[in-house]
């Protein structure tokens, strides 16, 4: 399991330090277009093929990276932070807190959050920074994606109330909020861990629905879910398969997030 | 005599194939969004005027093909005082879809319908030139005049549209003169259409149309699936096909594809020129001058928008009006050429300077605008992106945004926050007059700086002369001759800056017989009645 | 007792049912583009037609008397008149609720049973390559646009309620595995393992009741989810169901249909995550 865990580290280490780097590892500049070839197949001067304006598709991978590895698992660490607090504060106090607590996660479920990120598109300047829109995109991805979690950790939280040790614990004068992160919240980190590890591809595929609102990252920056919407046209996917080029990066990325979280860090 | 009959039965043999094909079938292709109504008379989405094209009877009929008027349920027809009356003398004999008969009480009906104020319809503000009530006299069992209350330019081209309702029938707007009624409606589903037992056309072997049993409509949002339909034979036609799905069938099967050429539709962009706009002062001055635009007209290069964009299916723009609508373009215009430096030598008249790769005005703000389009319009999003890279190299730094189409309208037409914008103009009648209110100053679709009190600038006054004076004449040429000089000064001035006018693309399944594809919509079934399949045994499985 | 709890529940779910329908509706009214028509580039209109297209929406834009008269209506079944397809809202949900009903029951359902037997598995036995190749099927899934989904689906044939349950199955599955994973090492059930009880007595009486109230509060979520993925499959599907509705009503800005439809979403998470508590409560009840 070592082995496993290490590999899957150097992976992810080494994508990090490729995607940082990008602008100096990609072959051509992501944002000229070669307009003498697009749709080109893979070949010497374009190693993953050109996408439909010519543009190199490896750069744009890379280039792409930058956004959807630093800014999604930052956002999904917010929207896991929010539901360990939102859940674990319901379902340690309990009572009218934890009904309150639930009936807001349940409204956040419910809610049609498209008008939001609508007004806060009609609010920003048409001639905002790409990385400005970019950041506030996630940002609100991860405010709004605490909810389906936060209702699996109160109801973890809940049974621990009773439980042996929690009473143990308060029995000893422990207070509130140690008791919640010292005590409750250790046991929750299975949901925690999964909820984190799943708002990544989803962020990341949040992020291209939302550049169809105008937010999220603005042409000529790429990012991983606008490159996947080139899968759509699925004709083109048996005669060329090097368009699953950032589907299989992120399905690898993905699972490497997953393979470093220990099995035995999982305490009873 | 052996060798005689061996003949004729060859002969026959060679003929019974067009022999069988005449009668049967049902012709099945997709409506891209959902009918919102039933009633022609206040049609206003594109499915519903599909609906209404096949099912309605029209007193004249605009022949798709030809471009010309043609008499339809009205078997002639005349124009007094300089267009604000019309006579007809209507066909005789006629019965709508349920057997109710025709006569010119049913035209007085729905003019007087259409023509309600509270209905507030397109089509009957086409003839609405200006205020005041239409009258209808009906004279005799047959014969029906109509008065407006000023004369309208290109009259008898918009009945094409008025499609007439029975005044008697107890069904209603369902019961109808055209090839086909609409039978069965499920939402979300389909439309059936099937074929009106009492339609008066007939062919030239004096077989009854149409030759179809029915249409059925499918409901299919999505053209991938749509053309993956057609690959399998579920439907028979496509209109406006994409350049990529053209290229793909054309690869497999290259008799299913039609290119029509230049369509009546272009691609364009604008500057917001409100002057109570809430972008900074300095951006407004660069969009009101007439250099600035041709500048950036000029370093856009639309022939590799058309190649990589449209792969060939297009052509650069030159105009509102593309070579298509053969009668009304003018011919002595050519697109604005692509000449980056001669486009910097214009900016440079201006005071502008290219310095270290940015381009600065007078004051020393670097030119950076945004360009504003509508998000679900794959090949406008790309031409955005190429835009980008073309101004990009005049050191000037665009930014593209994707905004859903509600935001968009309500920015170029309420708020009038945004600075330049990306569009298409869908063109359904080749009659100029039809666009009074974009030309017009004080008009709401004048985009770049609607409902102006008075003309903005001299060349505005203009045109708004010259389009009241081609409103207000009859003769074909002169109509033209006015309308020519408004393409001129569009040219020169260049308040829209046009790309491309696509070409007409369509798709039909190669069993389908008398299918000939035009550029005015609807591109293939525009002869619907004369449609037929080539052999009994048409694939027709859903 | 048991009809105290339910009661309360009851009204809890009535006001936030009313609460949420009030929030759905401003976010609608605030948002830009509200009360704007696509009519408004047709050129053949009239200005008075135009000053009528755009005072067309005035009923609506005070909110809370739209919201108040809507309420008033509700009570006498009628629930508004939808701007986009122009039929009563209650005729349109009546006819596109079965198709969801059908397509989101059977996905949840599939995407349960794929997501618990994948998951089981590798918390029973702990298999690492298992475990690895269960991740990256997962992780494929997950990744995969869920129009890319559609799109494949439909052109290989495969009904829209199991393109449902392949986006909804990868999330149930990490949350299961997880959840699983660490009941497994509870004391009590390495004692029963150790004791040589059989798997499935173990797993039924010592790992699923501890694991239950998550897991159960789970199931109340992956409603919502799979409501959440049915509106892209039925858009590309073109099965007219509620995902489509809300679709067309979003890019319509039509208020009427969006404030029932929000409401009708609320009151079934609600329904679906009040039912998952008393289950608990239910469960947790039991003797140990």
């Amino acid at each position: 399991m070592r082995k496993q865990r290490q590999f899957a580290l150097g992976i992810l280490v080494v994508i990090f330090s490729a995607s940082l780097m990008a602008r100096v590892f990609a072959p051509a500049p992501y944002a000229r277009q070669f307009r003498q070839s697009p749709n080109a197949p893979p070949s010497r001067q374009f190693l993953l093929g050109t996408d439909e304006l010519g543009r190199d598709r490896l750069s744009r991978i890379l280039v792409g990276s930058q956004v959807s590895l630093l800014l999604a698992p930052a956002a999904a660490l917010l929207s896991t932070l929010l539901a360990a607090l939102v859940g674990g504060v319901a379902g340690t106090l309990g009572g009218w807190w934890e009904r309150l607590a639930m009936g807001a996660a349940d409204l956040f479920l419910s809610l049609p959050w498209l008008f939001l990120l609508l007004t806060v598109r009609a609010m920003l300047p048409l001639n905002v920074s790409p990385l400005l829109s970019v950041v506030i995109t996630f940002a609100l991805l991860g405010s709004l994606g605490w909810a389906a979690a936060a209702r699996v950790v109160c109801a973890g939280a809940r049974g621990l109330r009773t439980s042996d040790f929690i009473l143990q614990a308060r029995a000893c004068g422990c207070r509130s909020l140690r008791l919640l992160i010292k005590h409750v919240l250790p046991s929750l980190k299975p949901a925690l861990y999964a909820q984190f590890w799943i708002s990544i591809p989803v962020f990341i595929l949040a992020e291209a629905n939302l550049g169809v609102l105008g937010l999220g990252v603005a042409e000529p920056l790429p990012s991983w879910g606008n490159l996947l919407r080139e899968l759509e046209n699925y004709r083109s996917l048996l005669a060329d398969p090097w368009l699953l080029a950032p589907l299989v990066l992120m399905v690898l990325v993905v699972s490497c997030f997953q393979i470093i979280i220990p099995l035995e860090d999982f305490p009873s | 005599m052996m060798r005689r009959c061996f003949q004729l039965f060859l002969m026959v043999c060679l003929f019974l194939p067009n022999l069988l094909a005449q009668r049967g079938g049902e012709l099945r292709f997709c409506l891209r969004a959902e009918p919102k109504t039933f009633n022609p008379v206040i049609v206003t989405d594109e499915p519903s005027e599909i609906i209404r094209y096949l099912t309605g009877g029209v007193l004249l009929r605009v022949n798709r093909q030809t471009q010309q008027v043609e008499p339809e349920l009205a078997v002639s027809w005349k124009i007094l005082q300089q267009g604000r009356k019309i006579n007809f003398k209507l066909r005789e004999g006629l019965s709508f879809s349920d057997g109710t008969p025709f006569s010119a009480e049913d035209v007085a009906y729905t003019i007087r319908t259409l023509m309600d104020p509270a209905l507030h319809s397109p089509t009957a503000d086409s003839f609405r030139s200006s205020a005041g009530p239409v009258k209808t006299t009906v004279s005799g069992t047959y014969r029906v005049a109509i008065t407006f209350p000023a004369p309208v330019a290109g009259l008898e081209r918009l009945f094409d549209q008025v499609a007439i309702l029975s005044s008697r029938s107890p069904r209603r707007e369902m019961a109808v003169l055209g090839p086909f009624f609409t039978a069965e409606y499920r939402p979300g589903a389909y439309v059936l259409l099937k074929r009106n037992p009492y339609y008066w056309k007939r062919d030239e072997n004096g077989e009854s149309l149409p030759y179809l049993d029915s249409i059925r409509l499918e409901i299919q949002q999505n053209r991938e699936i749509e053309f993956l339909r057609l690959e399998r034979g579920q439907i028979h036609l496509i209109d406006r096909l994409d350049p990529e799905f053209f290229d793909r069938l054309a690869a497999e099967s290259p008799s299913s594809v039609h290119d029509a050429g230049p369509s009546l539709n272009s691609e364009q962009m604008w500057f917001d020129q409100v002057p109570t706009s809430p972008i900074p002062a300095y951006k407004k001055v660069w969009f009101e001058s007439r250099n600035f635009r041709r500048a950036i007209s000029e370093s856009i290069h639309r022939e590799d928008i058309c190649r990589v964009v449209y792969h060939q299916h297009a052509s650069p723009a030159v105009g509102p009006v593309s070579p298509a609508n053969r009668f009304w373009f003018n011919a002595a215009l050519k697109p604005h050429p692509f000449d980056p430096r001669g486009a910097l030598r214009r900016l440079e008249e201006e005071g502008f300077r290219l310095q270290g790769g940015v381009l600065r005005d007078r004051g020393g703000h670097p030119v950076e605008f945004s360009l504003i389009t509508n998000s679900g319009n794959k090949p406008r999003e790309l031409m955005a992106a190429m835009i980008q890279q073309d101004l990009g190299q005049l050191g000037i730094r665009l930014n593209v945004v994707t905004l859903d189409f509600s935001s968009l309208i309500e920015r170029i037409s309420q708020t009038f926050d945004y600075e330049a914008c990306l569009l298409g103009l869908v063109n359904v009648d080749l009659d100029p007059n039809s666009q009074m209110n974009v030309w017009l100053s004080s008009a709401s679709n004048h985009q770049w700086n609607p409902n102006q009190k008075s003309p903005a600038t001299n060349w505005e006054a203009e045109m708004d002369r010259l389009m009241r004076a081609q409103a207000s004449v009859i003769d074909a040429g002169k109509r033209k001759a006015y309308f020519d000089q408004v393409q001129q000064i569009v040219w020169e001035e260049a308040p829209f800056i046009y790309l491309v006018n696509t070409n007409s693309l369509s798709a039909a399944s190669p069993s389908l017989r008398n299918v000939s594809p035009i550029v005015m919509l609807p591109q293939t079934s525009w002869n619907a009645e004369r449609l037929c399949f080539a052999s009994q045994t048409a694939r027709s499985q859903p | 007792m048991w009809i105290q709890r339910i009661a309360r529940n009851l009204l809890v779910i009535l006001i936030t049912v009313l609460l949420g329908g009030l929030l759905g509706a401003t976010l609608v009214r605030v948002a830009p583009g509200f009360g704007v028509d696509e009519q408004l580039l047709d050129a053949r209109l009239s200005q008075d037609s135009i000053q009528a297209l755009q005072h067309s929406r005035d009923a609506e834009r005070n909110i809370l008397l739209f919201y108040a008269r809507y309420l008033a209506g509700v009570f006498h079944g009628n629930l508004g008149v939808s701007h986009t397809l122009g039929r009563p809202v209650a005729q349109l949900l009546a006819e596109r609720l079965p198709v969801t009903f059908y397509s989101v029951g059977i996905g949840l359902l599939g995407g349960w049973l794929l997501g618990l037997a994948l998951a089981l598995p590798a918390a029973m036995y702990r298999f690492k390559a298992y475990d690895l190749s269960s991740t990256l099927l997962s992780g494929l899934f997950l990744c995969l646009p869920s129009a890319v989904l559609g799109i494949v689906f439909l052109f290989v044939g495969g009904p829209a309620p199991l393109a449902i349950a392949l986006v909804v199955f990868p999330k149930v599955f990490r949350y299961a595995r997880n959840l699983l994973l660490q009941t497994y090492a509870l004391p009590h059930v390495v004692t029963a393992q150790a004791k040589g009880l059989s798997g499935a007595r173990v797993l039924l009486w010592h790992v699923l009741p501890p694991a239950a109230p998550q897991i159960l509060a789970l199931a109340g979520v992956s409603l919502s989810m799979a409501f959440g993925a049915a509106i892209p499959i039925e858009v590309i599907y073109s099965s007219p169901g509620i995902g489509q509705l809300a679709w067309l009503a979003a890019l319509g800005r039509d208020l009427p249909l969006l404030v029932n439809l929000t409401v009708l979403v609320t009151v079934l998470t609600l329904m679906a995550n009040t039912a998952s508590d008393l289950a608990n409560v239910a469960c947790t009840s039991q003797p140990q």
